[in-house]
């Protein structure tokens, strides 16, 4: 066991170099960055910019600026953003702190939905309630993020019921504890209640899938014989037995916590790491750039490995295939 | 085999029962399919009785419903009186340790995330009988009595062969002492020699423990050697039935005969010749 999370660790560690590398070449061949712009500033003089290339580094070869931007992420230096004048670290903690709220409560209500209504639908398969949500499920994959998310704002702003954007209302921090949990609760509504709609749907059909897969197999079936109730059978049989598609599942969903809301947080104005992101490409913030893309890798491959180390715990077959490896 | 079913009291008595079902991809005509037609027949406590029939005569959608595990269109299936398609799931739910099925796949039909201890000890968590210490105390008993080395315990289920794993769920099937068991070509999957293994169990646990059996088959030579009753199977209907020895040497029914004519012919150490 701990041979193979090492050797996953070491996997993941070379597929971070790799997207560092990637990263910083991408970036590096996009035409001008952030100081070309500042020469279109009268205010920011020829010598000022030397000096701000030589600060930053942006004047030496990629291999140098790379070797140097990784010795300093070894130190949790991340580099330095050039428009917000200020470290990129503490920029990214603060957005993807926003982020992980948003997307983390997202995820925990589109599995909650998605476990019992898929489980439920694969139960009744053909029956009017498997219909039902085999036809609502396809209309709200069909549907872009973006206009989901546009929809509900329009909701927001004709109903007056929620507000339309942001995370918080302006002066929260006057309010009593429990009128900015409030208020947070609120802002929470419509962003969250977009990603559960976006993601849901295809949660719940590969619930759906997994389960009617292993409903037909001839050792539930054998369950049923000893007299299991149904509910018994349904979430600790049917349900184990049909995890492993679905634990898979949930690493992408843990993978995709930093990244997986871009859209829905630049259309609902949510200070996450989306909006953030987007005004550094546009702005050609390199080091935020880069230091966001690398944490959603971060995530990505983190949640890859979760899911892999509760396959190995919870299925005797892949620890006895992996077991001496 | 034992003897003399006739003078015993029946314990699974079927009578006009019917299942029709409309199929997943229905053809033009979208009509529904008859898979079982008016079937009756009766099981003496103690005894075996062979179904036997071709592919798609309705053999395992009759195991399903002996099994209660498919409820029929139309029809009874009573246990020692009772009445099971009348029963609701909740009071059914009592009654299936008294019936237990072992199907055809040993592969499909054991769940290949347990060790073989928690594959027998299974039903008798389900059914909350014993304590822990207890339910292992019986599932060494019941290795033994099916001829598996409880040091195999608690190796996973995808270690053992396919007789081993027939071996299991035979003990599986046995945990809750049912009074009948219905074996869904529980055998047709292993090899000869092992066929004749677990032939020779079944025999020595219905001497031991008075079990009834369901036999589901379509090899007329374990017929031969495991039962007391044969009925024939034909398009979801018992076109013939009656003792062993007479339906061996006295075959009347054309699918009876097919059946025969269908099995390569030698001659076995019990002296039958197919088709004779």
């Amino acid at each position: 066991m701990t041979r193979y999370i090492l050797r996953r660790t070491g996997h993941a560690a070379l597929l971070l170099v790799g997207v560092s590398l990637l990263t910083f070449l991408f970036t590096s061949l996009a035409p001008r960055d952030y100081l070309d712009e500042m020469k279109l500033n009268p205010q920011v003089s020829q010598g000022t910019l030397v000096a701000l290339r030589a600060k930053y580094g942006v004047d030496q070869p990629l291999p140098v600026r790379y070797v140097r931007w990784a010795t300093g992420l070894l130190r949790g230096d991340m580099g330095f953003s050039f428009a917000y004048g200020a470290p990129v670290a503490s920029l990214l903690r603060v957005r993807a702190r926003n982020t992980l709220l948003l997307t983390t409560i997202a995820m925990l209500f589109a599995w909650g939905v998605a476990l019992p209504l898929g489980i439920w639908s694969a139960e009744r398969e053909s029956g009017w309630p498997d219909r039902l949500i085999t036809f609502a499920t396809g209309a709200l994959l069909i549907v872009p993020d973006l206009v989901l998310a546009l929809g509900l704002l329009l909701f927001a702003v004709r109903s007056g019921w929620f507000p339309a954007g942001g995370m918080a209302a302006v002066g929260v921090e006057s309010l009593s504890w429990a009128a900015r949990a409030r208020d947070y609760a609120l802002h929470l509504v419509l962003p969250v209640g977009a990603l559960v709609l976006s993601t849901c749907p295809v949660l719940l059909r590969h619930v759906r899938a997994a389960i009617l897969d292993v409903l037909d197999s001839s050792f539930i079936r054998a369950a049923r014989g000893h007299g299991i109730p149904r509910r018994r059978l349904l979430y600790r049989y049917a349900l184990r037995a049909a995890a492993n598609p679905l634990v898979s599942l949930f690493g992408l969903s843990l993978g995709t916590l930093l990244s997986g809301s871009l859209i829905i947080e630049v259309v609902m104005s949510w200070p996450g790491l989306g909006p953030f992101l987007l005004e550094a490409i546009l702005a050609r913030d390199l080091f935020v750039v880069i230091g966001g893309v690398l944490l959603s890798t971060v995530f990505l491959v983190a949640g890859n490995l979760v899911a892999d180390l509760l396959l190995y715990w919870a299925d005797p077959r892949i620890r006895a295939e992996r077991g001496g490896s | 085999m034992s003897s003399a079913p006739g003078t015993m009291p029946a314990l699974l008595t079927v009578e006009s029962l019917e299942m029709r079902y409309r199929p997943r991809n229905p053809g033009p005509s979208g009509s529904a399919v008859t898979a079982l037609d008016g079937v009756l027949f009766a099981v003496a406590a103690g005894t075996t009785l062979a179904l036997v029939g071709a592919s798609g005569s309705g053999k395992s959608t009759l195991a399903q419903c002996l099994a209660c595990l498919e409820r029929p269109t139309a029809g009874t299936i009573q246990l020692d009186g009772l009445e099971l398609t009348a029963l609701s799931e909740r009071k059914l739910r009592a009654v299936r340790p008294q019936i237990q099925l072992v199907s055809q796949d040993p592969y499909a039909s054991l769940n290949p995330r347990l060790t073989a201890l928690e594959i027998v000890i299974e039903p008798l968590e389900v059914q909350r009988r014993f304590s822990g210490a207890e339910r292992a105390e019986r599932a060494r008993g019941l290795f033994e009595r099916v001829g598996l080395s409880f040091r195999l315990a608690p190796r996973p289920v995808g270690e053992f062969s396919g007789g081993q794993r027939q071996r299991l769920a035979i003990a599986r099937a046995l945990a809750l002492e049912p009074r009948l068991l219905i074996l869904d070509e529980a055998l047709s999957a292993l090899d000869a020699s092992v066929q004749a293994q677990i032939a020779n169990l079944l025999l020595d646990l219905q001497q031991t423990s008075g079990l009834t059996y369901v036999f589901i088959t379509h090899d007329l030579a374990m017929v031969a050697r495991v039962a007391d009753d044969v009925a024939v199977l034909e398009r979801g209907r018992i076109v013939e039935r009656g003792p062993v020895n007479q339906m061996m040497r006295r075959p009347a029914h054309a699918a009876t005969l097919a059946l025969f004519a269908a099995t390569p012919r030698f001659v076995g150490p019990l002296g039958l010749q197919a088709g004779e």
